[in-house]
Formats: C-alpha cells, sequence, structure tokens
C-alpha cells in the first residue's frame, strides 16, 4: 500500500537514466497481462510489463500456504460466451479448452468447478443453490418468477445485426436506445417500477451486486445490475454452460498462464509516476525502481496504461474524465485456515457458501476441486464494505486494527459454520481499498466512453475500469484491444482476435 | 441405642423412620435396574438373551447371597458401613452401563469384566438389606421390621421391572439410566449423612459421596459424548463393534449368526447372504478373461470380493486400493473376520493400499486383466465423483487387452434411473457395457455392469463349486424386466453429479 500511496502523494526522484523500447506496458494486472499475452501470439516480443506491486495480477493475486493456495480476490471464470473469440482462444491454448464438439468447446473437467457449487444458510439449514426454496410466500413466488422471465427475455434479445443486448465484453453489447436508458436509473429503482418487491427477491438482488461490484443496488445502474444476470451465456458442448473454471488459487491460476507466454519481460516493484507525449509522438514514461531508489525514463513508441483510472489519472494528466466521476468500492478479503472443512445441517460443503442472515458474502473452499475433501482446508471469506461511502470504507479499513477484524471474520464464521469453533488456525487479511470500479448510474454508457475516447496514441488504455465492470473478461478484452491497436501502430502485422 | 463411639441416627423421629423405608424402596429399586442394565448390555454385546439374562440373573442373585452372607462380619457401625456401600453402589453401579460399553471393543476378554462388575454391584447390594433391617431395629418390632423392610424391597422391583422398558431406555438410553440410578443411591447416602448428629465423623464418607455425585452428573451430561466415543448406537441395535475412522463410521452388528457391516448407516453385507452378492460381482467378470493373473479391487475393504477372486487358480497378484485403513485393518486382523473373508487380505499375493482411488488411479501406471470396482453407493458427492465420466476415462488406460471391468451399480429396481446412469456414463467413457442384475435378500435386487473395450458378450466360465453363480444363474441375470428396463439418462460429470441427485431422489422415494 505504501508505494501506491507515494504516487498519491507524489514525490520521488527525476530520472537518472533514459532507455528506449518500442513498447511499453505499464499494469501488471489482469489487462496488462493479457496484452502481453496478446503480443506474445502475434509474434511481438519487443515489450517490457512494469508492476508496481512486488507480485503480478492485480485483483487476481493469490497467495500460498501449507495448505493450500488461495486467492486474494477474483476466484473463478465463468464459461465464456460465444462472443468472448479471444478469451476462448486464449484457454484454448491453455489447454483449458480440451477439445470441440459440434462447433462448441469442451472444457477440462477438472478444472469446471465440481458439483456441489453453491449452497445458502437459509433458516438454519443449508440448501442447494442461492435463492432461498422454502418459506416463500405468493408474492415471492411471483416476483422470483416474473424477474427471471424479463432477464430470459433480455438474455436472448438481440439487435438488428445480431448483437446480444447485454454480452461480455460489454463491447459486443447492442446499444438500442431504451436499453440504454436503463443506464441512465439505477437497479433499486428499476426493480420498485416494475412493482417487484419481494424481500426474497430483494436479498437476493442485493447479493449479486455486491458480490460483483462490490456495491448496493441503489448506486449500480439498472444496466449493470441486469447485465449480471442476462449476459451469462455459456457457450460449451457440455451441458448447460452456467457453470464456472476455478482453481485453489484463484483466478492467480491465469495470472500464471497469461505470464509464462512472455517468461522475461516483466518487472515488478517499479512504478511509473509520470507519462507525456515526447515531440516525436512517442510516449515517455519515468519509472522509479523502489528497490534501487532511482528513476529511469523510458522511451516507447506505445504505451498501454494497463492500471485502473484513478491510479493513471496521476500519470497522465487529463487523461479523461475527472477523479470524481470514477469511483471504487473498497473490499476486505480473509484467508481463513481451518483444521478440518465445515459441514452444516442439510446439504453438504459446496464451492460457495453464502449466509442468508450474514452481511458478508460466505466464504469458499480453496481445496474444493481436490479429489478428496477430509484435512485441513482454506476458507476464502469475503466482504463489500457497501454499506457506506467509499471513501469512509476506505477510512475504515485502516482505522479499525486487524485483531478487531479477524474478530468480525470469526464471529460470522461461527455464526454460519458453529461446528468450526475451535478449528480456526489461522487468518490472513487482505485490504483492497479500491478492489473494483462502481458501475454507477450512467457510468458504463456515458462516462466510460468519453474517458475512453480522451486516450490518444502513443497512450492505449487498457483496464476493465473502461468498461465499468470489473470483471476478468472485460480486463482480458482491453488488454487484447490495447494490444492490437499499439501492434497497429507500431506497423507490426497480425490478423485479430477480437 | 448406637454406641457412643460410632454415628447414629436421632432417635424417636417417625418422619425419619419413613424416609428410611423410602431409601429402601430406592435402593431395591435401583439394585433391579443394574441388573437389568446388565442383562441388556450383555445380550446386546454378545448376542443370546436367554443365556444372558439367565447367566447375569444368577450371578447377580448368587452375589447378593454371598453379600447378605457378609453382612455378619459387620459387626458394629452399621450405618457407616451401608452409606459406604451406597457410595460404592452408586459408583459401580452407576458407570457400569458406560463402563460396559466402552470397554467392549477394547478389551480382549469380556465376559470376566462383565460378571466380576456384576458380582460386585450384587455383592453390595446384598449387603443393604441386612444393614438397613439392622439400623431400623430400634423403631419397630422384630416381626414389622422384617415385613417394612422387604414389603418395599419387592414392591421397588415392580417399579424397576416397569419404568426400565417403558420409560427409561427409550428416553434416557441405557448409559443415562445407569448414571442417574447411581445418583439415587449416592443421594440416599448423602440424605442420611444430612441427618445424622455427629456428622463429623462422617466426613470422609461425606466428601467421597459427593465427589461420586459430581461425577455421575458430569457423566449425565455428557453422556452422549460418552455414546459417541464408544461408538455404540442408541437402543435397537446389536452393536458388536464401531468406530469412527476420519472417513466414515464402521459399524459391525450380530444378529445371532447374521453378521453386518454398516458405513455411515448403509448396510455394506450380511454375511448370511454376502456370497450371493459377491459371487456376482466377481465372477462373471474374472470369467470372461483368459487369463485373470493381475487383478485391481476398488473399495472392497471387507475382503469379501478379494476372497472369490483368490478362488482363481490364475491370480498371481491383487491389488485392493481402499480409502480407509480402520477398514482393512478390522478385517485383517479381527478373528471372526478373516474366518468370513477367508483372510484374503492378508494372503500373500494381495497387495493393500489405503488412498482415495480417484487421486490414486492418476498416478499407478500398471495394467489390470480384471478391474472390479466395489465402491458405496454414491450417496454424496465426494463417493460420487469416483462414477463420474472423468473417473472412468482415467481408468480406461488400466485395463490391460482383452480385461474386463465390473462396476456395482446400486439396485436397478429402486433407483433404475441411478443405475442406468451408470451404465451411460460407462459408456460416454468409451467401454463396451453390459449390464446384469442378482437377488440379494438384504439388498434386494442388485445391479453390476460389466465394461470393456470390446464387447463383453454373454458367456463366461464359472468355477464349479459357486454356492450361487451357475452358468444358468448368471445367463438370467442379463435379462431386465420391464420395470427395470433402460430409460434416457443424462451422463453423471464432476461438474454436475446427475448419478448423486438421482440416487438420493429415487431413494427417498422408496423410503417414504
Amino acid at each position: 500500500m505504501a508505494l501506491g500511496h507515494r504516487l498519491r502523494d507524489g514525490r520521488f526522484p527525476e530520472p537518472s537514466r533514459e532507455s528506449r523500447i518500442p513498447l511499453l506496458i505499464v499494469g501488471g494486472g489482469v489487462a496488462g497481462l493479457a496484452a502481453g499475452w496478446r503480443l506474445a501470439e502475434a509474434g511481438f516480443r519487443d515489450f517490457l510489463v512494469i508492476e508496481l506491486e512486488d507480485a503480478i495480477g492485480g485483483n487476481a493475486r493469490s497467495g500460498r500456504n501449507a495448505v493450500s493456495a488461495f486467492p486474494l480476490g477474483a476466484h473463478y471464470l465463468p464459461l465464456p460466451n460465444e462472443e468472448a473469440r479471444a478469451l476462448r482462444h486464449m484457454l484454448k491454448q491453455f489447454g483449458i479448452i480440451t477439445g470441440e464438439r459440434d462447433g462448441r468447446p469442451i472444457y477440462d473437467p477438472l478444472q469446471l468447478c465440481a458439483d456441489l457449487q453453491e449452497r445458502l444458510l437459509w433458516q438454519g439449514r443449508w440448501q442447494e443453490g442461492l435463492i432461498p426454496r422454502s418459506g416463500l410466500t405468493d408474492k415471492d413466488r411471483a416476483d422470483l418468477a416474473a424477474f427471471e422471465r424479463q432477464i430470459s427475455a433480455f438474455s436472448t434479445r438481440c439487435d438488428a445485426s445480431g448483437r446480444p443486448a447485454f454480452a461480455i465484453p460489454i463491447a459486443y453489447s447492442a446499444d438500442d436506445p431504451d436499453l440504454l436508458a436503463l443506464d441512465r436509473i439505477s437497479f433499486a429503482q428499476w426493480l420498485e417500477h416494475k412493482g417487484w418487491t419481494s424481500p426474497i427477491l430483494r436479498a437476493h438482488v442485493r447479493y449479486a451486486c455486491r458480490d460483483d461490484y462490490g456495491t448496493e443496488p441503489s448506486d449500480v445502474s439498472a444496466w449493470a445490475g441486469i447485465h449480471y444476470f442476462a449476459s451469462r451465456r455459456g457457450f460449451t458442448a457440455q451441458g448447460v454452460g452456467d457453470n464456472e473454471l476455478t482453481w485453489p488459487e484463484g483466478n492467480g491460476r491465469l495470472v500464471r498462464l497469461m505470464a509464462a507466454a512472455f517468461p522475461n519481460l516483466i518487472q515488478t516493484g517499479k512504478v511509473a509516476f509520470r507519462a507525456q507525449s515526447t515531440s516525436s509522438g512517442e510516449a515517455a514514461v519515468d519509472i522509479f525502481d523502489a528497490a534501487a531508489d532511482e528513476t529511469t525514463r523510458l522511451i516507447a513508441r506505445a504505451a498501454i496504461l494497463a492500471m485502473p483510472h484513478f491510479v493513471s489519472e496521476r500519470l497522465v494528466k487529463g487523461a479523461g474524465g475527472s477523479a470524481a466521476s470514477h469511483s471504487y468500492a473498497p473490499w476486505l478479503v480473509a484467508n481463513v485456515t481451518v483444521e478440518r472443512a465445515p459441514a452444516g445441517k442439510g446439504v453438504q460443503l459446496a464451492w460457495d457458501n453464502v449466509s442468508a442472515s450474514s452481511p458478508s458474502l460466505g466464504y469458499v473452499v480453496a481445496t474444493h476441486q481436490n479429489a478428496s475433501r477430509e484435512g485441513p482446508t482454506v476458507l476464502t471469506w469475503y466482504m463489500p464494505l457497501s454499506e457506506m461511502k467509499p471513501s469512509s470504507a476506505r477510512r475504515l479499513l485502516i482505522d479499525r486494527t486487524d485483531d478487531d477484524w479477524k474478530r468480525i471474520i470469526r464471529e460470522d464464521l461461527l455464526l454460519m459454520n458453529p461446528d468450526l469453533d475451535g478449528a480456526i488456525r489461522s487468518i490472513d487479511l487482505w485490504k483492497w481499498g479500491h478492489a473494483m470500479i462502481r458501475p454507477t448510474p450512467g457510468f458504463i454508457w456515458t462516462t466510460a466512453p468519453a474517458a475512453r475516447a480522451a486516450t490518444k496514441p502513443p497512450f492505449f488504455r487498457a483496464h476493465s475500469d473502461m468498461s465499468g465492470l470489473s470483471l476478468f473478461e472485460e480486463a482480458h478484452y482491453h488488454g487484447v484491444a490495447a494490444a492490437e491497436a499499439a501492434l497497429r501502430h507500431l506497423g507490426h502485422k497480425f490478423e485479430t482476435l477480437i | 441405642m448406637a454406641e457412643d463411639a460410632e454415628p447414629a441416627l436421632p432417635p424417636k423421629r417417625n418422619a425419619l423412620v419413613g424416609l428410611l423405608l423410602a431409601s429402601v424402596f430406592a435402593v431395591a429399586t435401583c439394585g433391579l435396574i443394574y441388573e437389568l442394565l446388565a442383562g441388556t448390555i450383555a445380550s446386546y454385546l454378545l448376542g443370546d438373551s436367554i443365556t444372558q439374562f439367565s447367566t447375569i440373573i444368577g450371578t447377580y442373585l448368587f452375589a447378593m447371597g454371598v453379600g447378605s452372607w457378609c453382612s455378619r462380619y459387620v459387626r458394629r457401625g452399621e450405618l457407616r458401613i451401608f452409606i459406604r456401600v451406597e457410595i460404592l453402589v452408586a459408583l459401580l453401579g452407576g458407570w457400569s452401563a458406560a463402563g460396559l460399553f466402552v470397554l467392549f471393543p477394547l478389551v480382549e476378554q469380556f465376559r470376566p469384566i462383565l460378571y466380576i462388575l456384576v458380582f460386585a454391584i450384587g455383592f453390595l447390594v446384598g449387603l443393604e438389606i441386612p444393614l438397613l433391617m439392622r439400623i431400623l431395629r430400634d423403631r419397630f418390632d422384630f416381626n414389622e421390621t422384617v415385613s417394612n423392610v422387604l414389603t418395599f424391597d419387592y414392591v421397588g422391583a415392580l417399579a424397576a421391572s416397569l419404568l426400565f422398558p417403558l420409560l427409561l431406555v427409550p428416553h434416557l438410553g441405557l448409559i443415562r439410566t445407569g448414571l442417574m440410578f447411581g445418583l439415587i443411591n449416592v443421594g440416599v447416602a448423602l440424605l442420611l449423612l444430612a441427618l445424622i448428629p455427629s456428622r463429623r465423623r462422617l466426613m470422609r464418607e461425606g466428601i467421597l459421596g459427593l465427589f461420586v455425585a459430581a461425577s455421575l452428573i458430569a457423566g449425565f451430561l455428557f453422556a452422549e459424548r460418552i455414546q459417541r466415543w464408544s461408538e455404540i448406537a442408541a437402543y435397537g441395535e446389536r452393536v458388536i463393534y464401531a468406530t469412527s475412522s476420519p472417513y466414515q463410521r464402521l459399524v459391525l452388528t450380530r444378529n445371532n449368526d447374521d453378521i453386518r457391516l454398516y458405513l455411515n448407516g448403509n448396510l455394506q453385507f450380511s454375511s448370511r447372504d454376502e456370497y450371493r452378492y459377491h459371487e456376482a460381482l466377481v465372477h462373471p467378470a474374472m470369467g470372461r478373461v483368459a487369463r485373470p493373473a493381475n487383478v485391481l479391487i476398488l473399495g472392497g475393504g471387507d475382503g469379501f470380493a478379494a476372497r472369490e477372486v483368490f478362488r482363481h487358480a490364475d491370480v498371481k497378484r491383487v491389488t485392493l486400493v481402499d480409502l480407509d485403513p480402520a477398514m482393512t485393518h478390522l478385517f485383517g486382523n479381527t478373528s471372526l473376520l478373516t474366518m468370513l473373508n477367508r483372510n484374503a487380505l492378508n494372503d500373500p499375493r494381495m497387495h493393500v493400499i489405503n488412498a482415495d482411488a480417484f487421486r490414486w488411479i492418476r498416478q499407478t501406471k500398471d495394467r489390470f486383466d480384471v478391474i472390479i470396482v466395489d465402491f458405496p453407493d454414491p450417496v454424496d458427492f465426494s463417493v460420487g465423483k469416483l462414477y463420474t465420466e472423468t473417473f472412468y476415462r482415467m481408468l480406461r488406460p488400466h485395463l490391460a487387452p482383452g480385461g474386463m471391468a465390473v462396476i456395482q451399480s446400486t439396485s436397478p429396481l429402486v433407483a433404475p434411473a441411478a443405475f442406468w446412469t451408470v451404465a451411460q456414463t460407462l459408456e460416454a467413457s468409451g467401454f463396451n457395457t453390459r449390464p446384469y442384475h442378482v437377488y440379494v435378500p438384504s439388498f434386494g435386487e442388485w445391479g453390476f455392469i460389466l465394461a470393456s473395450e470390446q464387447d463383453p458378450g454373454a458367456t463366461a466360465r464359472f468355477l464349479p463349486d459357486n454356492r450361487f453363480l451357475s452358468p444358468d444363474t448368471a445367463r438370467q441375470a442379463l435379462f431386465f424386466p420391464p420395470d427395470m428396463a433402460r430409460r434416457p439418462v443424462p451422463v453423471n460429470r464432476l461438474d454436475n453429479q446427475a448419478l448423486v441427485r438421482s440416487f438420493a431422489d429415487e431413494w427417498a422415494k422408496y423410503e417414504g
């Protein structure tokens, strides 16, 4: 956190040396790594990726201890839609897609999330699936069914040229006016207009908004909220396609695979603090090396800024949109090492375990994909601090002591799983001050496009912030798109994957 | 009057006399309860209730006689001795049920311990009535004393005999019943202590009494844990052995000559008819392979499948992979069980591996002429993964050319969707299949599926001395009546375990 905050305060030594490179990627998160992967895929290796932290991966970083690897943030990838061409190409290259049948991909069964995927603690019992099944009133059932129908209609809807109404990556979405109008109101307002007041439906919607966006439904645009439900059309030859790929280290698996495409071209512990165009139309990026305590000016013919907006705006003054237009959700993630896997009344332990009565989003089990279920495991517990203003929540993350946070986490876990009493070995906290962009009303279809338009060569931007949805698919898309745009700028021939 | 040196009850208090007679009632009830507990537990653990009850009652009454005889050696201080006897009875009798359950799996010779305990309790109980009579002798005339005491003694017995089967055992269980009556015994002792004026002389008894009472109360509160620790099921099952391994709960029951194994409450075999199951499991596959030299058994930690395999002369090596070392240890080292499985697990050609089959199959390089897959039923997702397309695909490379696999596939009558899902999944993994079913009384109709690279065919060679699987029986087994016929079912996959779900649904409907 320290190096990042130093960037905010802005006191770095002036460059003491200069160097040239055809292409520079600033930022080693998913977008930056996807760009690097795309370049390597096109046969281009004359580039460098620099990353502020000591480890690459951004939100997809992972950790490991004696018991298991575990995610620090992003922990799964839903099966890509048909339109996510570049992503499917990459998964095929990694062997995650093992073949094809009738033109549809077949995924490695060992990397698909094993049954039982998710369960909900509802009225004292664990049930399969995340929507309560018992104790529903007629209104609940009616609202849930109506919501389901509406989502289904949105999911299958396409525009005149065949673009889906809600696509992933968003770039492939239709832009019909009535759909874009949904971006101007909040999801809560949209549900109000529809008259869907069932508390069960509202609770599930709130869960969804906090789960993917770290934000309450009243602050999420209706377009983004509907997108969560209506955009998933997993394209696969096996079954229904609404499953996800997951690994003990979460999306850290994908980070490792992408970085393996260009092993020696990544440098960590380096922070870029200034970026400007030179008179000859090149990009001059000043990079501070924390270990060597000196700054280098890298002159690149093209530079991809693969970082969140609140960072890039410090680099390039006026790089599209003001600070206020982009807001970020703070999260707390805890990896809890336990002696034995929890159980509970009802269905058996699932990969994703959520409690209807907890403020947290529950936990995933790091060893779920393993063949055997005995012995110690690591539970990754998630909580978006969505109930207060992001800046206040960020303060709270820092001000509240680690011991206090651990106590809160412990109590939450024991409420969900009393059988874990005495079995909690250790809790490792991970605080995300700016975990993800918040898709507030107007952001995706008004603010974000304007910000995208503001960046001009030799600079290119790649980050899920550009979409407004903090998803692997979005970061990957922008990384690939930026890499292709940069290649075009450099005059290097390639065949587009997008 | 009692002597000066000895503590005595205060003279001439009628309420006190009533209390003493009530304690006669109480100790008589307790005495019979301990006798009934010992008899019940003995018949559970050792079988043959007629013999157990007879011998226990006989021993108990005999011991009471010995105790009554020995009461003459109490020259003085009957009250002190009586109080001590009560405390001892509370300790031994109260803890008898828990102790017997806990000791049974731990000791070599259970019977001597049982009878020694019964004797000790009976001896102490035999002391009670003569002592009480002597304590009361100065309050009534002799005729009345004898009449009163024995009246309350025998009536107490009636109370015990009614309470025990109707109320105590069904609601409290055997262990708590013992502890509760132990508390009554020690309660009588402490009550008497409270009434004695010169209490200081009985300080030791007082402390001991409180200590015993505390242990009984603690035992009562933690009876559940004791029960769990000794791993004996509640009233109704004649359990002879039970243990919880890290993987499952193993319970062996015996009902005369029928020995059964339950894993997590699911029946694995009954010794009366398991030969039908195991002949049907093993011989159709073995008899379709020219020289079945190298055999793999997955599951089957009870050694019965192995027993059948070893009847074939061609067998040179058997590898058995069972998850639970507790299982293979039990079936390899208990004389009762090694007799049943003909010590198959200790055969020199046998090689036992305790590992998760899903993991093991990925890392082994061996190929086998026959693979026998005898996993527990797919009751949850953990076992269910062993019935997935992924698992069967991993299994295929380990079948030698001309080799044959067979999979235990649950009941095609109770759970036809589940049964045919296994067939569908095997076929999706690239096997040719041939299903068959047999009748095993303790299971009902049970199904198996042969799987190999070529069509398994309809014929096989069979050993001449099979008790159940003759060529005719084997041929009949291949036909499925309409109520078990094949139907459209999905393929069972790791990420969508349709088998576990359909299995649970069908068995739930069956069991109501």
